[in-house]
């Protein structure tokens, strides 16, 4: 009885959470559905590397958070993008996106070095280009080869907005040439305002030739850029450490660890050593990921050996290593190809939700008709008991969809389709074996608690495996798989929960309503349909004998088996049917003994 | 029907009615043997049909249409590509279904255009689909890994569950057998081979294991003090285990089964061809191997393999001897000796609850006492 109330509070308490989710959050009564069934396009894009070589977990992590900010910042609502399988990067548009939202997702991110001609507060029109507050160079003490520059923005990577202007300076003498600074590119930066999201969203379709204005992921600065000098290719690794002091002494300031390629290396030394001697911000380079400045570091020294070491006073440990994985992901030749890309008409969507749902109602109506015809008002325990796992399997995947982000997808629905059989399975399982026990002569009340006992065990077994499938489905799979065997799973354990908190206590709670301990024949448990063969034991010293035409001669078959008190009640049975007696009439023997 | 049923489940249960399929398991691993050589047979002859996600391609839905001439869609692909071969089908009552060779994503917009015109809906009822050579590749090798995964974990689990590893190499042939109908029934017929279906034929996995854990876990019940007793042998106590779990599999078949037809019926007669249907497909074909053979393969192979068993064997060898001595003294009295494995053979009895028990005064209703 208190598991039902605790059962009651528990659903009460679900759905109570995603009410109150509605009122003060973005919760919604219904799931929310995924690609299949609301419409929209998913493009399954699986990153390659033009090495050939595997593809690391972070270099995909990396790759979803670019696309990511590229997507939201376009202001497309709710797109998903997951990676699945290890290897795969799902990306999942509502709605019907358009050709350039498309092609964004599919192009791949772009690392370029550029030099900083200007450096400005993010707002558009703040129009004097200052250098950036905390760009000091600090020398670095060891061998004097890898110099350390102070970053001024090490924030979250990502792609901004770019913009580029068609006005070119006549011969500019290098990439820091002042002279890149025409009225028009002004007028561009000046325009930029990097405190809007849209102009963060990156996408890396920018000219190498032509200065670039860009902004920082986090939009506290926008930067005026030369041409591209060093591509992401010329950068062979980075990671991130702490720096070594002069004596080998490692400190406690974190640095990034850039090491560049033999040609890099050499255009590296090259730019180093003519921004040494400028005036800031001509001093700085800034490193673009995804058109957006991820770092400007100032040079300290000409650095000529191809390692170089950013630092700075507000480097983290876990800023280091955001930037040294942004660095390492912009080194890689990394392209995306398309495995398969879906575009999904909404109509349709909607279509197979409707049918989907009508398959599921005409299936669970057959259930309902067969486990009435089976159990007779038993059934009505099953039906309830779908009932309920039912209320909470849809609560939890509201609950879900709110929390978690889950979608219901058409592979999902035919999960909880599924489910329904595997559920009412529980209970046939646990019926089945009441019935047993009622057979071997247990009154109502002990049969239930003595084959919910051994049922119990079967259905934590049987469903223990199911699970384990749903779960190396979930983990292994990719696609639609994985929604199926979310609901496989959630199903399975709705399953045990309703039958451990319902379907038990209620049985037992029916079992001391006369209708069912008395074995009304619709009940179900009607003792005299299930004893048929055995003898029942019926209390108060009596054993019930089932009513068969040739009762004697059956018990008689077992011969060699029979205890005394049988024998003796076959010759009772047998005197009393050549008495003329009927020899059914069910009770007539006298006896403690049992079928064993 | 229902009566009939039920009475029909006591006589099961009690073993007044018994079916030896233990006994006769010889004639039965015959019987799948045969099934499962005509399954590989059809499979190596003929083949899967792989659907476009294995084949890669492009893949067009028109939904709505008023006008299913497959014309317009050739014509509509034909126009865009003109090496295309665009393979046009009729799905469900109004939706018209195209397939075409690799297109690029220009090409895939063009044709969705087409089709859309040409059909006269609207571009938004028309779904488009592109996939990559490589991506069913990709599933199946995702699904052949989480297989083999999770066959090394059913083993594990069901060996220390059952502290019985014949029961999980029973249980892991049964799930082969069925896997493998499964796919030969799909050769046989020539469906195509979706993800969706591979999705079916993965959850066959649990359901063929889950399937046989419930009749294992009764087998183990009946078997567990039977080296204690010489009145039946191992395979007679967990024949009867068998039969007395009949009705269970059966009501359970059918109960999982209504759902998956359900689906079946509402996918090919309303939807076409679609994820439902797919899914649907591979699991009625799997649920019923699935009941198959848990009952007609994983116990009497489980059985077959314990029979090998030294005392086992020596058991069943006594039991026998027994018997036969038992016999000639019974034959010797005239009276035939009828072996009848009967319900809860090895259990003396227990405790039937307080309400069981004899009563001073008398009460309105046995079942219903007032304490």
């Amino acid at each position: 009885m208190r598991t039902l109330v605790v059962l009651a509070i528990a659903i009460a308490a679900l759905f109570g959470t995603i009410v109150a989710g509605t009122q003060f959050s973005k919760a919604t009564l219904v799931p929310k559905l995924a690609l299949d069934l609301e419409g929209g396009t998913q493009i399954i894009l699986t990153p390659v590397l033009d090495t050939g070589a595997t593809v690391s977990d972070t270099t995909i992590t990396e790759a979803i958070r670019i696309m990511r900010q590229r997507v939201d910042s376009s202001g497309v609502s709710e797109a998903q993008i997951t990676s699945q399988g290890g290897r795969n990067i799902v990306v999942g548009i509502p709605g019907k996106p358009d050709q350039a939202t498309l092609d964004l997702v599919r192009k791949s991110a772009q690392m370029r070095f550029r030099a900083v001609l200007g450096v400005a507060a993010p707002d558009a029109k703040s129009t004097t280009a200052t250098p950036s507050a905390s760009a000091t160079a600090t020398a670095k003490p060891s061998a004097g080869a890898t110099p350390t520059a102070k970053p001024s923005a090490v924030a979250t990577p990502t792609a901004a907005p770019t913009t580029q202007s068609t006005d070119l300076p006549a011969k500019p003498t290098s990439a820091s040439d002042p002279a890149y600074l025409t009225p028009g590119l002004m007028a561009v930066f000046d325009g930029l305002d990097c405190t809007k999201p849209e102009n963060r969203r990156g996408g890396g379709a920018d000219d190498p030739a032509r200065p670039l204005v860009a902004c920082d992921p986090t939009g506290t600065q926008k930067f005026l850029l030369g041409p591209v000098e060093l591509e992401g290719k010329d950068l062979s690794s980075a990671d991130s450490g702490l720096k070594m002091g002069p004596n080998g002494v490692v400190t406690n300031e974190w640095v990034v660890n850039l090491q560049f390629t033999g040609a890099g290396a050499k255009k590296f030394g090259a730019i180093t050593t003519r921004m040494k001697p400028a005036t800031p911000p001509f001093n700085q380079f800034g490193i673009v990921l995804d058109g957006l400045v991820i770092s400007a570091p100032a040079v300290n020294e000409p650095i000529t050996n191809g390692q170089a070491e950013i630092s700075g006073g507000n480097i983290t440990r876990t800023s280091a290593a955001t930037l040294a994985n942004q660095l390492s992901f912009g080194a890689l030749p990394l392209t995306f190809s398309v495995q398969s890309e879906e575009q999904i008409s909404a109509t349709l969507g909607a279509e197979q939700l409707q049918r989907g749902l009508l398959a599921g109602l005409i299936g669970l109506v057959l259930v309902v008709i067969y486990s009435m015809l089976q159990y007779r008002t038993l059934g009505l325990v099953t039906v309830a008991s779908l009932v309920i796992a039912g209320t909470i399997t849809y609560g939890l995947i509201t609950l879900l969809s709110w929390t978690q982000g889950y979608r219901l997808s058409l592979p999902g629905v035919a999960g909880i389709i599924v489910s329904i059989g595997i559920t009412a399975d529980s209970f046939i399982v646990f019926f089945e074996r009441v019935r047993d026990e009622l057979r071997e002569g247990r009154t109502l009340l002990a049969a239930i608690e003595q084959g919910w006992e051994r049922a119990r065990r079967t259905i934590l077994a049987a469903d223990g495996v199911n699970f384990l499938a749903a779960v190396v489905l979930y983990f292994l799979a990719v696609g639609g798989v994985r929604g199926f065997a979310y609901t496989l799973g959630l199903t399975t354990i709705v399953d045990l929960v309703v039958v451990f908190t319902f379907t038990h206590p209620v049985l037992r709670l029916l079992a001391r309503t006369p209708f069912f301990a008395e074995g009304h024949k619709f009940s179900g448990l009607d003792p005299n349909q299930l004893v048929s063969a055995g003898a029942r034991y019926r209390g108060r010293g009596q054993v019930a004998r089932p009513a068969l035409a040739g009762a004697a001669p059956q018990v008689a078959d077992d011969g060699p088996r029979l205890t005394i008190a049988e024998r003796r009640a076959a010759a009772a049975r047998a005197q009393a049917a050549a008495d003329g007696n009927d020899a059914a009439d069910a009770g007539s023997a006298s006896s403690k003994g049992s079928d064993n | 029907m229902a009566a009939g049923f039920a009475q029909w489940g006591n006589d099961l249960y009690s073993g007044k009615r018994s079916y030896n399929i233990v006994g006769h398991r010889n004639r039965w691993f015959l019987f799948s043997g045969a099934l499962v050589a005509l399954a590989v047979t059809f499979l190596l002859a003929r083949g899967l049909n792989s659907g476009i996600e294995f084949r890669g391609g492009s893949q067009f839905l028109v939904s709505n249409v008023s006008n299913t001439s497959q014309q317009i869609a050739t014509d509509a692909v034909i126009g865009v590509e003109r090496a295309a071969v665009p393979l046009v089908s009729l799905v469900g009552g109004n939706s018209v279904r195209v397939q075409a060779g690799d297109l690029t994503a220009d090409q895939v917009t063009a044709v969705r255009s087409a089709l859309a015109s040409g059909y006269g809906v609207a571009t938004s009822d028309v779904t488009s689909t592109f996939i990559g050579p490589s991506w069913g590749a990709d599933v199946t090798q995702k699904a052949l890994r989480g297989l083999v995964i999770f066959l090394v974990l059913v083993a594990i689990v069901m060996t220390l569950y059952f502290r019985d590893w014949r029961m999980a190499v029973a249980a892991l042939v049964a799930l082969g057998h069925d896997l493998i109908l499964t796919v030969g029934v799909y050769a046989a017929v020539g469906f195509e081979v979706t993800p969706a279906g591979v999705i079916g034929l993965l959850t066959i996995l649990g359901y063929s294991i889950y399937d046989t854990v419930v009749v294992f876990d009764k087998v183990r019940e009946n078997t567990a003090g039977v080296a204690d007793q010489k009145r039946h042998t191992y395979a007679e106590l967990a024949n009867l285990a068998l039969n007395q779990t009949l009705v269970r599999s059966i009501n359970t078949s059918v109960v999982a089964l209504l759902p998956v037809a359900a689906i079946l019926f509402i996918g090919s007669f309303l939807l076409g061809a679609g994820t439902l249907r797919d899914i649907a497909l591979a699991l009625f074909v799997g649920m019923i191997a699935g009941t198959f053979s848990s009952i007609f393969i994983a116990t009497p192979l489980q059985v077959a393999l314990r029979a090998r068993e030294r005392g086992i064997a020596e058991h069943t060898t006594a039991v026998l001897q027994r018997r036969v001595a038992a016999d000639v003294a019974v034959t010797a009295s005239g009276v035939p000796a009828a072996i009848t494995v009967s319900a809860a053979p090895l259990h003396a009895g227990g405790h039937l609850g307080t309400a069981a028990q004899p009563k001073r005064k008398k009460r309105r209703s046995p079942g219903n006492p007032k304490r």
